[in-house]
């Protein structure tokens, strides 16, 4: 049941270039499922280890930098007279660079912000993202500073025996978008339903109870963080390919802001959530802009947020699936009652 | 060395209002165990409150300072009583997220309303400043230094000699207990909140009128606020002050021998340093699990 | 009569606890604690409120570091070991309060308890290779034979934060069991539960002894920790005060007046 609820969505989300040919909404589809990607990838944080991380958008933007830099090469002077230059790759190159290296950095903020819990942890990780947003406008001689990188090359694909396929319309764009999505939303699915995904719950809902069974904290969070980042990474390449053009405001913490959004009104803890709540937060401007002036956009984005807090804390999709007993029995993690009738 | 002396004389200065805005966060922190984003705003609202009374109005600067603070404490109240009270008993993700959304409508108002372009306020002080050897400070920054030190000075006697001090030390301990010594915890918030919110708002309206004011000018000083409260431990006073000026040493040092361009991330860098290797701040208040 | 048999040949040292000392800045929770539990022995730690017998349960599981002395299990230091770790030897706690995950259900408590057995590397489980599977349906029949062993079999799909005090306890031993103990300490397992539950209760540790496990129980309920319990340490203010079988702890001086003594202040 759910499975077919699963391909009727992708198979609607996969008809919609065929029914819409506006430029300008296809772009805003683009967009928005990026940040889909990025708000799932802080669902698996957010909403699984009950980690509020408000420097996620480092991650992204970390991995639209080192994506772009791997495309189009760089020369840089390091310390000590040593000197980096790299020729540029393909994107597809770019796009695995950015996998890993965003993963790297989940690691590594994973292992120092784990340590700290609460306002701590969320102070820590918005720190991170500033610092790393600093070091893109500083560092002139790598990222071009506020100039920005610019020329970025669209993804491309070789294929064996078809040759190179490069993703240059927006069609184009949104297919893959919608693929990475999918491949994302499967990988976190299977994850969050294996045992690490059980020692995740656990410890979001009850800490010392999971540490005094067996699960290990650190491992367990710092796995968390580095899938997220990583996937958060793929999200930033992404973009970079697809707006060709990146400069250090990616960094910018309304950013981080826009995903926290999207996951908690959807509903975090919910698969499905930061896919609904992120369609309906990321094309909200694109409905509200022939009604409002952009700065009272923002006004409405903000009094959304603190009144779906307030009507539905836990968010749209876990309150939907409340309201219809129906789907809530469809959503039920299927291995909990298969086990007792076996058993039986 | 007299390029030193006046980093000092610059620390001095830009750290009593650091310390404000420190004092105003970590109190309500360690009061109401919020995470309150709408801290930088409030530090706009003063600055902005400033600009209005002197320039539109065409009050005067020292009749204007305590207008901007009493904005401040009239604002914080506010949004306590609108946002927060009903959410007691919420988590601190929950509350924290609606002082994120609160925090976006509030600076996006302000860009409506005002436009983006940078506002300078007037100053009654003279334009050439005091100049002692080869140090010198601008009259205008020397008030600033001094208004700080007295609001910082005011709330200490606050907290520590008055009523609503006491039952705010008390709230602090222990709020149940607090509750059942008849200390009424609701409005202990309510002026928790306020007092925090003037706190901003008076730094806002001390440094508006050193630089220029426009509407994200709250953003990084909500960031500072954020590293100075984690110095000194979340919901520590003295912390906090103290805090204050290590910030603005750090930044005066990392402006001047480093790069300036790397000011701002002196914030930054503390914050992650003090994590590192101190997780719970100079002056601990334990909240780990486990 | 297994007790019998125990003090007739005493069964090698599970857990060692030698010459304990706690302190909290200037405050001595436990001054000089000495105590040890066989291996398949039922013991009990009993003594009046504030002697020390959580901060005991917290240094044996790892979740505090002792001022002074050691504990050991089977002949292992514990020292400096994580809560983890000492659970991954085995040696496994319930807690007083927080003993659930409660936003899950019955089922998935015991699914998260399994942990220690269901470790598989990541790269598997998300590919879901035919031996992951095999393992995760492996342990959903072990879960709910576990649920079935503490009685809770018709609870199975409830959520663990909407059952009763006292089969949240179950729950408690039931994730517990899950991570396999070769020993189990229970901290006040039938505080709040009515006379039939802890009846039910006693069935149950009597039942896990009977498996092997060694157990260390904290309990208030003197009639359960009588009926129960192989031996008894008595703990008060710190300092163990007596030690031995239920019939000569029953007829103990000290402990008489430690309990009487708590019982005029109280009056």
């Amino acid at each position: 049941m759910r499975l077919i609820l699963s391909i009727l969505a992708i198979a609607a989300l996969a008809s919609v270039p065929l029914w819409l040919s506006d430029p300008y909404l296809l772009n805003a589809l683009i967009t928005t499922g990026i940040f889909v990607i990025g708000a799932m990838s802080l669902n698996l944080l957010l909403g699984f280890t009950g980690q509020l991380s408000l420097g996620h958008i480092a991650f992204f933007g970390i991995g639209a930098y080192v994506s772009a830099l791997t495309s189009l090469g760089f020369d840089v002077g390091l310390p000590f007279g040593i000197r980096i230059v790299h020729e540029p790759w393909s994107p597809l190159a770019g796009f695995v660079m950015a996998v890993l290296v965003s993963a790297l950095c989940g690691y590594l903020v994973g292992r120092l912000s784990f340590r700290v819990r609460g306002a701590y942890f969320v102070i820590v990780t918005i720190s991170f993202a500033e610092v790393v947003r600093l070091v893109a406008l500083n560092w002139v001689e790598l990222t071009q500073g506020p100039l920005a990188l610019t020329n970025i090359p669209p993804m491309s694909v070789g294929l064996p025996g078809l040759g190179e396929f490069i993703f240059r319309t927006k069609l184009h764009n949104y297919y893959l978008v919608l693929g990475v999505a999918v491949a994302c939303y499967l990988l976190i699915a299977r994850l969050v339903r294996s045992h690490v995904g059980r020692a995740m719950r656990g410890l979001m809902e009850n800490e010392t109870l999971a540490v005094s069974i067996g699960i290990d904290v650190t491992k367990t969070l710092t796995l968390a963080a580095v899938v997220s980042a990583g996937i958060c990474g793929a999200a930033g390449s992404l973009y970079a390919h697809y707006i060709k053009i990146i400069d250090p405001e990616v960094f910018a913490f309304i950013n981080t802001v826009t995903m926290v959004i999207m996951v908690v009104a959807g509903g975090k803890g919910s698969l499905a959530g930061p896919v609904v709540g992120g369609l309906i937060f990321g094309l909200m401007p694109v409905a509200l802009r022939p009604v409002m002036a952009p700065e009272a956009q923002w006004i409405a984005y903000g009094a959304a947020l603190i009144v779906i807090l307030f009507i539905m804390p836990r968010g749209i999709v876990p309150a939907l699936t409340q309201w219809m007993p129906r789907l809530r029995r469809v959503r039920r993690p299927s291995f909990s009652k298969r086990g007792i009738e076996e058993s039986a | 060395m007299s390029e030193l002396l006046q980093h000092l004389v610059n620390t001095l200065v830009l750290g009593g209002t650091y310390a404000l805005l420190g004092i105003g966060l970590t109190l309500i922190f360690g009061i109401m165990n919020v995470v309150n984003f709408t801290h930088g705003i409030l530090y706009t609202f003063g600055a902005y409150v400033m600009f209005i009374v002197v320039q539109k109005f065409g009050l005067n600067f020292f009749v204007a300072l305590p207008l901007s603070v009493a904005a401040g404490w009239l604002l914080g109240a506010l949004v306590e009583l609108t946002l927060l009270r009903p959410l007691r008993g919420s988590d601190i993700d929950t509350t924290m997220l609606v002082m994120i959304g609160a925090w976006i409508a509030m600076q996006s108002a302000t860009l409506w309303v005002w436009g983006g372009v940078a506002k300078s306020v007037p100053t009654p002080f003279p334009d050439a400043p005091l100049s002692i050897g080869p140090v010198s400070v601008s009259w205008l920054r020397l008030f600033v230094l001094a208004a700080a030190a007295a609001l910082i000075v005011l709330t200490y006697v606050l907290i520590n000699r008055t009523r609503l001090g006491s039952a705010m030390r008390a709230t602090f301990q222990d709020h149940d207990t607090a509750a059942l010594m008849g200390v009424n915890v609701d409005l202990i918030y309510t002026s928790t909140f306020a007092l925090g919110s003037s706190l901003a708002a008076a730094a806002g309206a001390l440094l508006g009128p050193v630089y220029v004011v426009y509407p994200a000018m709250g953003d990084l000083a909500a960031v500072k606020a954020f590293a100075i409260v984690i110095l000194g431990g979340l919901g520590n006073i003295t912390g906090a002050v103290i805090g204050g000026f290590i910030l603005a040493l750090a930044e005066e040092l990392g402006a001047g021998y480093i790069s300036s361009g790397y000011r701002d991330a002196m914030g930054f860098v503390i914050i992650i340093a003090v994590l590192i290797f101190r997780p719970t701040g100079l002056f601990p208040r334990a909240e780990r699990v486990g | 009569m297994s007790a019998v048999a125990h003090k007739l040949e005493p069964a090698a040292t599970a857990l060692s606890v030698d010459r304990v000392a706690m302190h909290f800045g200037g405050l001595v929770a436990i001054s000089d604690m000495t105590f040890s539990v066989g291996e398949g022995e039922i013991v009990s730690l009993i003594g009046p409120n504030g002697a020390g017998k959580t901060t005991a349960f917290n240094i044996v599981t790892g979740f505090l570091t002792p001022t002074q002395g050691e504990v050991s299990y089977r002949g292992l230091n514990l020292r400096g070991m994580k809560p983890q770790a000492i659970a991954d030897l085995g040696l496994i706690r319930t807690f007083q309060r927080t003993s659930v995950f409660p936003n899950d259900t019955v089922f998935d408590n015991v699914m998260i308890g399994l942990h220690r057995r269901g470790r598989v590397g990541v790269l598997p489980s998300v590919l879901g290779l035919p031996r992951v599977r095999r393992l995760e349906a492996a342990l959903k029949d072990k879960a709910a034979e576990l649920i079935d062993y503490v009685g809770l079999g018709r609870r199975a799909h409830d959520l663990a934060g909407s059952l009763s005090y006292g089969e949240q306890r179950l729950v408690g031993v039931a994730l517990a069991l899950a991570a396999e103990p070769s020993m189990l300490l229970l901290d006040e397992p039938v505080s709040g539960m009515n006379a039939s539950e802890t009846h039910t209760f006693v069935e149950l540790i009597r039942k896990v002894r009977d498996r092997g496990i060694a157990i260390l129980l904290v309990e208030h309920d003197m009639p359960m920790v009588m009926s129960v319990s192989d031996r008894i340490v008595v703990l008060n203010y710190g300092r163990i005060i007596a030690e031995g079988p239920p019939d000569v702890i029953r007829n103990d001086p000290a402990v008489i007046e430690a309990y009487l003594g708590q019982g005029v202040k109280h009056a």
